[in-house]
């Protein structure tokens, strides 16, 4: 059994007791709400995006220690960047957890069948740092560093938690998508 | 008779296995129960020497499986002390019982703004059954509200039932452990003309249950909550309800003439059981209510109660402030369902953390959303206890509380 060292480091436990971002933004700003029907996590993003560029970003809801640290740590990581790099960097993290990679955003119910199965190979395989490592190595990707994120790679070896992991991930993209349609 | 309960663990082998070389502490029997041998030795002893399908064949084994099955039926009859063995109605689990219920008997007997009675405290399948008639018959949902200690506030009852016609309450909360008024709640809804329900998925399982003594008009279980398997659920109502009410799915089985104008319907259990039943699973649920009755449930009862006891003086001693458990402080009012928070860890995050020493709690809304909407929450662990357990499961339970500190003792808010 993967020890729980592996789960909450220092910095996973940092950005829970003092998450980045914390807060609401008034429209213009759109406001999208992520559930986990599992366990009842809650995650709300308020993007405000102007010209393609996440200019202002602020989170809320309630939830576990991965959840609301994952989600303190992407504030930070997506903050001032273009939806291209954003989307991106939401395909690294996925791949870090585990889930295979796809073009545009997509629903959070497919993605967590396809995690946990993607995750149980990982799991057993024993090695998830190489599966983010070979896919965020592709070619001609903008640079974009994980930063605090890659402390969330233990994750992938706890199964039941990428849901977690990817709430934040997944309501953003949602936000992303409402900006583009209007 | 005294039972010796230090020697019911032996019964069910899950709990020869080791985890990394510890023992399974399993405190999750309020999402389901483990199954003693007996069961599946039912099951298996159906596929191995008594296959074929009931209703039909003439032959022998045929009648053979046909015999387990009126057992089985006969053995959950006199087991919830129902006047019939035709009154019990084999289904999926307890969710698909009530949507039976809800579909046949909401759409005869429910129109425009008639109003349908439930409480606070339900689980989402006493919930959304009766949304889906709020959508599709315009009813009117009325809730029970809740006191501080989570009990149903009944101080309002007259004017909660007024105009009701039928009131949907759980027999125990799936989350708080409160028992619930049952007869009372019953011979109020009667005074007024409505019918009485109770979803008994975590009391019977429990609690001796005598369906007449209760008052109700039916009743919902389901059989992986007590010691059987997964894939068999109950509705019983009484002879009349069952038999005013209008068949569910239709099929095989449930029919007693049909030709190219049309169909009759076939008599009681059969005319709510279409297409071939879960002859295994009928057959393990029987098994498991013998195995229960032969404990007896009144002992079955005594020792959740001391158990209940006991983990309340024990967490509180042990963690005072640190630790709230929600529902009746009171063991004798409540069940064996134990609702934690410890400190400010969050209960996905403790679940984590305990499930280190293989002791397994269920983090989540325990699907009452608006309860736990109630309780300011989005989540709680919870801890809950069947037969098998015994004391050192409890303090399996506080020892790995006390390894959440290692990781999240620094955490303030
Ligand atoms: C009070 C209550 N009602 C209904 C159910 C539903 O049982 P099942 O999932 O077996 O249909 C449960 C179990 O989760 C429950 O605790």
């Amino acid at each position: 059994m993967p020890g729980l060292e592996d789960l909450y480091k220092e910095i996973i436990l940092d950005h829970y007791r003092n998450p980045r971002n914390r807060g609401e933004l008034p429209p213009p700003a759109c406001k999208t709400e992520g559930f986990n029907p599992l366990c009842g996590d809650e995650i709300v993003v308020y993007a405000h995006i102007v010209d393609d560029q996440i200019v202002d970003i602020k989170m809320g809801g309630q939830g576990c220690s991965i959840s609301q640290s994952s989600a303190s740590m992407m504030s930070q990581a997506v903050k001032g960047k273009t939806i291209d790099e954003v989307k991106q960097l939401t395909n690294d993290f996925k791949a870090m957890m585990s889930i295979p990679g796809k073009g545009a955003a997509s629903s959070s119910e497919a993605d967590s069948a396809e995690a946990i199965a993607a995750a149980k190979a990982a799991a057993s395989a024993g090695d998830a740092g190489n599966i983010a490592a070979t896919t965020a190595g592709a070619a001609e990707k903008p640079d974009l560093s994980m930063g605090d994120l890659s402390a969330l790679k233990g994750v992938v070896k706890f199964p039941v938690r990428i849901k977690c992991a990817v709430l934040s991930w997944n309501t953003l993209l949602e936000a992303i998508e409402q900006a583009e349609a209007s | 008779m005294p039972v010796d309960f230090s020697t019911i663990k032996a019964d069910f082998p899950i709990f020869d296995r080791q985890i990394n070389g510890k023992p399974i502490v399993y405190l999750d029997s309020g999402a389901t129960s483990q199954k003693p041998r007996a069961v599946l030795d039912a099951m298996d002893n159906y596929y191995r020497n008594h296959s074929a399908s009931v209703n039909r064949g003439a032959y022998q084994l045929a009648a053979e499986a046909n015999d387990l099955v009126d057992d089985a039926r006969a053995s959950v009859a006199r087991f919830i002390g129902a006047p019939s063995s035709n009154e019990i109605i084999f289904t999926k689990n307890a969710t698909e019982a009530m949507n039976l219920f809800a579909y046949s008997w909401g759409h005869a007997n429910l129109g425009e703004g008639d109003v349908v009675v439930i409480s606070e405290m339900e689980h989402h399948a006493n919930i959304v059954p009766w949304h889906m008639l709020t959508q599709s018959k315009g009813i009117e949902l009325r809730w029970i509200p809740l006191t501080e200690s989570g009990e149903l506030d009944l101080s309002n009852l007259d004017a909660l039932l007024d105009g009701a016609k039928l009131v949907s309450v759980t027999a125990m909360s799936n989350v708080l452990g409160t028992m619930n008024p049952i007869r009372r709640l019953a011979d109020a809804a009667h005074a007024v003309g409505a019918i009485m329900m109770a979803d008994g998925s975590q009391y019977v399982p429990h609690v001796p249950t005598n369906v007449t003594e209760l008052g109700v008009d039916a009743m919902i279980f389901t059989g992986h909550k007590m010691l059987g398997p997964t894939g068999v659920g109950v509705l019983w109502g009484t002879t009349e309800l069952l038999d005013a009410m209008p068949p569910f799915l239709g099929g095989g089985d449930m029919i007693m003439q049909v030709t190219k104008e049309g169909f009759t319907t076939n008599a009681l259990p059969h005319k709510f059981e279409a297409g071939t039943p879960m002859v295994a699973e009928i057959i393990g649920l029987g098994a498991a209510v013998k195995y229960l009755e032969n404990i007896g449930m009144d002992n079955v009862r005594e020792h959740e109660v001391s158990l209940t006891a006991y983990a309340l003086r024990s967490l509180k001693e042990r963690f005072g402030d640190d630790i709230t458990i929600h529902g009746p402080s009171e063991p004798a009012s409540r069940g064996g369902l134990l609702s934690l928070v410890y400190k400010d860890v969050h209960p996905h995050d403790l679940s984590q953390v305990l499930d280190q020493a293989n002791v397994c709690v269920r983090a989540g809304h325990h699907c009452a959303k608006p309860l736990m909407q109630l309780m300011g929450v989005n989540s709680t662990a919870r801890a809950s206890l069947h037969v098998y357990n015994d004391e050192s499961d409890i303090d399996a339970l506080a020892d790995a509380l006390e390894s959440a500190d290692d990781i999240f003792g620094g955490l303030g808010f």
